[in-house]
């Protein structure tokens, strides 16, 4: 599903961001991306979605490798990936139907089918009586709800998460955690980048830490880097 | 494309000022292209009037041998120019005068006019070049006296038409620059209100011809809604010419369509441009 392979990324102006990456992330896989601030977890996901490509390496997502990828090719692959983000990325001028909606038309789905599809995926939220509010209008925790039924709107193989909790309460953090997991016990993989210690912990699923932009820890390959597993207090 | 028509919809709200600015000078420049236009079409009208009319009056000199004027007559029509050759005798020149002009009622001697030779030339050679040099020709008979045509106002209409074509042109180019700079620049505005807008379309999956189409139907119309302001402009200014100076002619349908699409091609133009570029940085 995803396959990184000796990835380095070097920002014009901050430098090397990612040295050597190497993992990969198989179908229906949930792995977490750990690692302090500024280690380079939201880097690797530009990376997957492909708002950004490696200076050095190779990156995979779906068979497709995302360096030389025509332009045109780019929203085919996006299509075929969710994405959420801490700060929920919705239009504040429309209302959470029209919000799901959006990504829909914008992929040239016939009307009609839009509004069943909509429904529907609001209803598996949780927010089948809030279609018609606006993102204030709504609580964090059902922001970031409303996100994720846009991001599931073209049955995403994988759904790409950067701290879809950091900016929720408990309560709604245990929410929309447990609705990715929904997801993915659906069958999409999903890679969650947190900073969430306590969710990390309580889970059973794989972890993958970076720091420095460097892969320390992968726990499907054990320990072998002798790495410490507890990200550092940054 | 009920999406994209509500892009659209929400770009205009977003910058009515630049938006209706955009309009505005497209008009201006279709408005610039009409009037001089209108004035290239009428004086070419009037020209076309003027010319079937332009003749070469050859005026004899006294005592010319009948035989010479005819020789000299078939030479003339034997010129490519020339459509028709015709003398004109004292008197019927006199007769012709006493019907056009009143001061000649009273005259009943035809003596003192001279004997003339009338040259009409063929359509399209009765540019004022022609004529002077087919003027020139004729002077060379030793028995014509002098050589009267259309002469200046012919050459002057033809002057101004050519200078009202002309500055039609670059007023028109001009304000159609002017326009394709101000959409640039809405456009560019819009891209950056609305940045957070398209980067959540290009998440999701949207196409770079998507995202760029609500911004060259934006511009199109935009060009069309101008071209329809300068026709109405433009017929309004023909119109208040027809009442209160002279009677012009307006453009045919056709043609006011073309200027209008014109418009259009402009305003999509301005938005192909500038969307492209201001796009990537998006
Ligand atoms: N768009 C960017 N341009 C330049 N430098 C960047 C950019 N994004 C991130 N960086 C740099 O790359 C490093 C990793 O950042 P990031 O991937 O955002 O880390 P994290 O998400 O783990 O906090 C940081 O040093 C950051 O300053
Ligand atoms: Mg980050």
């Amino acid at each position: 599903m995803i396959r990184f392979s000796h990835v380095v990324k070097e920002y014009p102006r901050t430098g090397l961001a990612l040295q050597d990456v190497t993992f990969r992330v198989n179908k229906g896989e949930f792995a977490f991306l750990t690692g302090p601030s500024g280690a380079g977890k939201s880097t690797i996901l530009r990376l997957v979605i492909v708002e950004e490509t490696p200076t050095a390496g190779e990156v995979r997502v779906g068979g497709s490798l995302t360096s030389g990828l025509p332009r045109a090719e780019i929203p085919r692959l996006r299509r075929k990936i969710g994405v959420v983000f801490q700060d929920f990325r919705l239009l504040e001028d429309r209302t959470a139907e029209q919000n799901v909606a959006f990504a829909l038309e914008v992929t040239g789905a016939p009307r009609d089918a839009i509004s069943a599809r909509v429904s529907r995926l609001l209803t598996q939220v949780g927010l089948a009586s809030k279609g018609t509010s606006y993102p204030k209008e709504l609580s964090g925790g059902e922001q970031q709800r409303v996100a994720i039924a846009r991001a599931l709107v073209n049955d995403p193989v994988l759904l790409v998460a950067d701290e879809p909790t950091g900016n929720l309460d408990d309560r709604a953090t245990r929410g929309v955690f447990q609705l990715l997991r929904d997801i993915n016990a659906a069958g999409t993989a999903v890679l969650m980048a947190t900073h969430n210690l306590e969710l990390v912990k309580r889970n059973e699923y794989r972890v993958i830490e970076v720091n420095r932009g460097q892969l320390v820890f992968d726990s499907a390959e054990g320990n072998g880097a002798g790495v410490v597993t507890t990200p550092s207090p940054a | 494309m009920p999406l994209t028509l509500r892009e659209v919809m929400l770009g205009v709200r977003r910058s009515p000022l630049l938006s209706a600015l955009s309009v505005v000078t497209i008009a201006f420049s279709l408005f610039a292209f009409g009037l001089f236009g209108l004035l290239v079409l009428n004086v070419d009208r009037a020209l076309r009037g003027v010319e079937e009319h332009v003749e070469i009056v050859a005026f004899l000199a006294d005592g010319t041998l009948p035989e010479a004027v005819s020789t000299a007559m078939a030479d003339i029509s034997s010129f490519p120019e020339v459509a028709q050759v015709q003398e004109v005798s004292p008197e019927q020149a006199l007769a012709r005068a006493r019907a056009e002009l009143p001061e000649f009622q009273d005259v009943f001697d035809a003596s003192f006019l001279p004997p003339s030779i009338e040259v009409r030339l063929k359509e399209g050679h009765r540019d004022p070049r022609t004529v002077k040099e087919v003027t020139q020709r004729i002077q060379t008979y030793p028995f014509v006296d002098d050589v009267r045509y259309g002469e200046d106002w012919v050459k002057k209409l033809y002057d101004i038409r050519n200078i009202a074509g002309a500055a039609g042109i670059a007023l028109g180019s001009l304000f159609a620059a002017v326009a394709v700079i101000i959409i640039g620049t809405t456009i560019r505005m819009t891209v950056l209100a609305r940045e957070r807008e398209i980067s959540i379309m290009r998440l999701v999956g949207a196409t770079d011809a998507f995202v760029r189409r609500p911004f060259l139907l934006d511009g199109f119309l935009k060009g069309i809604i101008g071209g329809l302001l300068a026709l109405l402009l433009t017929w309004g200014a023909s119109s208040v010419i027809s009442h209160s100076l002279i009677q012009t002619t307006f453009f045919d349908p056709g043609v006011a369509a073309l200027g209008v699409i014109g418009g259009g091609i402009i305003g999509l133009l301005g938005s192909a441009l500038s969307v492209g570029r201001h796009l990537r940085r998006v």
